[in-house]
């Protein structure tokens, strides 16, 4: 393991000695004092490991493919943009447009998101993406989503607080969105349906919110308590009838 | 659905003396014109099917068919005309919104034929390029402020650039929009003529990646096909924000275009619609696309220049200023008159603005900020032959972008019907009977020709003008003059009137 202290350097160089390290065949960087540096980790592949102590800035694990990063704090706007595979575990809260056009790997949220979480997420092949959120997240959750999984656990809500905000699933023509409480129907975008979630939905909750549990030290069986709804678009083919030919 | 008032756009008209019934056009026809009526034992034809592409036209071994307008004349009518009555009648029968093809085809004026070069006469002659060295080689890439050298040599390594041969490249067209074979013959030809194609934003089909040093990917809201690999296998990255047919519209590819191999390449879910907005929803501001383009450039260790397309819309100088500050290497301005898969007839036909004036005003706005070193320009939407190319140099350009041009080269006849699928040509399709018919190696020797040939006449042009290399005509507008252009028009293109 290698440690990199981030104070006092910008995010250029930390990021060029970053991936001296990698291609030194170094598999795990601790970065310490990081105060919004952006980009950390971005394009990186393979086997590896980055943990980060503080606050690292927008797009942190921007294309990711394959390592593990782990952030020990709030994460800012668009981390794991357009992530390829691998695993981010955020310690804190994370801004907006986090996992914007994820096509593989996980990303596990110990707290809120912002706006736009999990835009674009798509799958393909054997790859299906995941977000778990461990509380609540901002408006457009899955914009536009044509694949993948996320699943807001809603822990921690206070009351009269609600899990999402407006328009979620807006534009969603494929993937799932699975929910640990309710949501009102107002609450949701144009296309998207409400069901129950049947024994293979359970299966793929219960898979993702034990690895959560685990991340984050907490108990998996009190979490599966709750009461789950799923999310899922009407047509994978929104704008079928739209045109004249 | 009760009786449809629309007649037929063309007649068919079959010489029967030539016809041998052979059948011909009953196989080439993917709209289905063409039959062969067992009963009379002949072939007919149905003129309400036909797009006039003229592919039967052209493959009729006898010459026998002949396609013309439908001579019916609605009363004449110089506000009602047949276009605009038609569009009515297919919207009440729909209730749809209209789409089209390629590029906008309303009479708007088109600067490059108010445009004139210039040639030296007496003083400053010209240079013959058949005997003289004429260099049109250029690099697209951020010039830096001034150049440090030490003993002979470059003492600071210069920003990434790409390397052309001649100052043209192939425009964004995705696998997906159009196929395969279309996509392998302008690789190919790029990688013979040494300059780029680009990937659209459809992702890189693997038959492609072995020309990833002529590729350019691009990188639109969708993501589609964008990993790590992608972006290391390209020669640059593209941004794309807009496209001068459509600007704010999206790019959707309709679910049944979604075969096997386009989801592979997009990788997305098989048959779902692919849509691509028009906003990057993580882009609002120039800060923000300063964000994505320096993500793209720290995945890539700063070894790639990242291109930003934008469509020419009304603040184009601002905003392409914006863009230079962004720290963008490349800026690619899309003129309205850029061809396109698909877009609703509307936004094609009054959306934007022609790009000889957002390129001339983009140009003096970044020499006035002093930072037009900084960025390269890429011209395009409808460049149309070596003519344009120069003016469009003369005017600001770095390079051009061609693809209606280049799919003209392939075999497309400009039928606009492009969103259907059903290319005759095997350009604008997916389905494999028709991608068929494009043989990649011809395509890609057609193309090879058009720019050689068009090398040739930016060289005669350029030593007409006693200039022997495409650097010293780049940004000269002293080299063009306007004929029919008011004040306003000359001042904004920065040329004099023809006489001045
Ligand atoms: S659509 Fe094309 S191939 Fe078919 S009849 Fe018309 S011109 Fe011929
Ligand atoms: S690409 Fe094909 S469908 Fe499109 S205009 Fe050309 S010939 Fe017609």
């Amino acid at each position: 393991m290698k440690l990199l202290n981030a104070n006092g350097i910008c995010y250029q160089e930390l990021n060029k000695r970053i991936r001296e390290l990698l291609k030194q065949g170094e598999d795990t960087i601790q970065l310490q004092g990081v105060l919004g540096h952006r980009y950390i980790g971005a394009g990186i592949k393979g086997n590896r490991r980055i943990i980060i102590k503080g606050i690292p800035g927008n797009d942190t694990a921007a294309y990711l493919d394959g390592p593990k990063v782990v952030i020990n704090g709030n994460a800012q706007d668009a981390v794991a943009n357009t992530m390829n595979s691998g695993c981010v575990i955020i310690h804190g809260n994370v801004g907006d447009t986090a996992g914007y056009a994820m096509r593989g790997g996980e990303i596990y949220i110990k707290g809120n998101a912002g706006y736009r979480t999990g835009i674009h997420m798509k799958e393909y092949y054997n790859k299906k993406p995941v977000i778990v959120i461990g509380g609540r997240a901002g408006d457009f959750l899955g914009e536009y989503m044509a694949g993948g999984i996320i699943i807001l656990l809603g822990l921690g809500l206070k009351d009269g607080e609600e899990l999402t905000g407006n328009f979620c699933g807006t534009g969603m023509h494929g993937g799932a969105i699975y929910l640990r409480g309710s949501i009102k129907p107002e609450r949701l975008g144009k296309g998207v349906e409400i069901a129950a979630p049947d024994d293979g939905d359970m299966v793929i909750i219960r898979t993702y919110v034990k690895r959560y549990a685990k991340y984050f030290g907490l108990g998996h069986n009190e979490i599966m308590k709750g009461n789950f709804v799923k999310l899922r678009a009407y047509s994978s083919r929104p704008f079928k009838s739209l045109y004249a030919y | 659905m009760s009786l449809s008032y629309l007649t037929s756009e063309y007649i068919i008209e079959r010489n029967r003396e030539r016809c041998i019934d052979c059948q011909v056009c009953v196989r080439q026809c993917a709209n289905k014109a063409h039959r062969f009526d067992e009963e009379e034992q002949r072939v007919v034809s149905d003129d309400e099917k036909c797009v006039n592409c003229h592919r039967c036209v052209v493959l009729c071994p006898t010459k026998a068919l002949c396609i013309r307008r439908n001579p019916l004349e609605f009363r004449e009518n110089a506000n009602w005309t047949p276009g605009a009555i038609r569009d009515i009648y297919k919207q009440s029968e729909t209730g749809r919104i209209l789409l089209t093809g390629m590029g906008n085809d309303r009479p708007y004026p088109i600067y490059w034929d108010h445009i004139l070069l210039n040639a030296s006469q007496v003083t400053n002659p010209s240079i013959d390029p058949l005997r003289e060295p004429m260099e049109l080689k250029t690099y697209l890439g951020r010039k830096p402020e001034k150049l440090k050298v030490e003993n002979g040599r470059l003492a600071e390594k210069l920003p990434p650039q790409i390397e052309l041969k001649i100052p043209v490249m192939f425009s964004a067209m995705s696998f997906g929009s159009i196929s395969i074979n279309a996509c392998k013959a302008m690789a190919m030809a790029a990688s013979e003529l040494g300059i780029m194609f680009n990937t659209g934003e459809g992702g890189f089909h693997k038959d492609l990646q072995k020309f990833g040093k002529n590729a350019i990917v691009q990188v639109a809201s969708g993501r589609f096909g964008v990993d790590t690999d992608y972006l290391n296998t390209g020669a640059a990255i593209e941004i794309k924000i807009g496209q001068g047919a459509k600007p704010g519209i999206g790019g959707h590819l309709p679910g049944e275009k979604v075969g096997e191999e386009v989801s592979a390449t997009r990788m997305i879910p098989l048959g779902t619609d692919a849509i691509s907005p028009a906003p990057h929803h993580d882009i609002y501001s120039i800060e923000d696309l300063r964000q994505l383009i320096y993500s793209l450039k720290e995945a890539t260790n700063y070894e790639k220049p990242v291109s930003v397309k934008v469509a020419a819309v009304h603040n184009a100088a601002a905003i392409c200023s914006g863009i230079a500050r962004a720290g963008a290497d490349i800026i690619a301005i899309d003129g309205f008159r850029g061809g396109t898969g698909a877009a609703p007839v509307r936004i094609r036909d009054h959306v934007g603005i022609p790009v000889e004036m957002a390129l001339a005003a983009v140009d003096t706005r970044l020499r006035e900020e002093g930072i037009r070193n900084q960025v390269s320009l890429v011209c395009a939407g409808s460049v149309r032959n070596s003519a344009d190319i120069m003016k469009a140099v003369a005017l600001g350009a770095d390079a051009v972008y061609i693809a209606s041009s280049a799919l003209i080269a392939m075999g497309c006849h400009m039928c606009q019907k492009c969103y259907t699928g059903k290319c005759n040509w095997g350009i604008a399709t997916q389905d494999p009977y028709l991608v068929k018919r494009l043989n990649p190696e011809i395509a890609a020797k057609r193309l090879v020709n058009l720019l050689n040939a068009w090398a040739h006449e930016m060289k005669e042009i350029l030593g007409g003008m006693g200039i022997n290399a495409i650097e010293s005509l780049r940004g000269n507008r002293l080299m063009l003059r306007g004929i029919g252009l008011n004040d306003r028009e000359l001042k904004i293109l920065g040329i004099k009137a023809a006489g001045e």
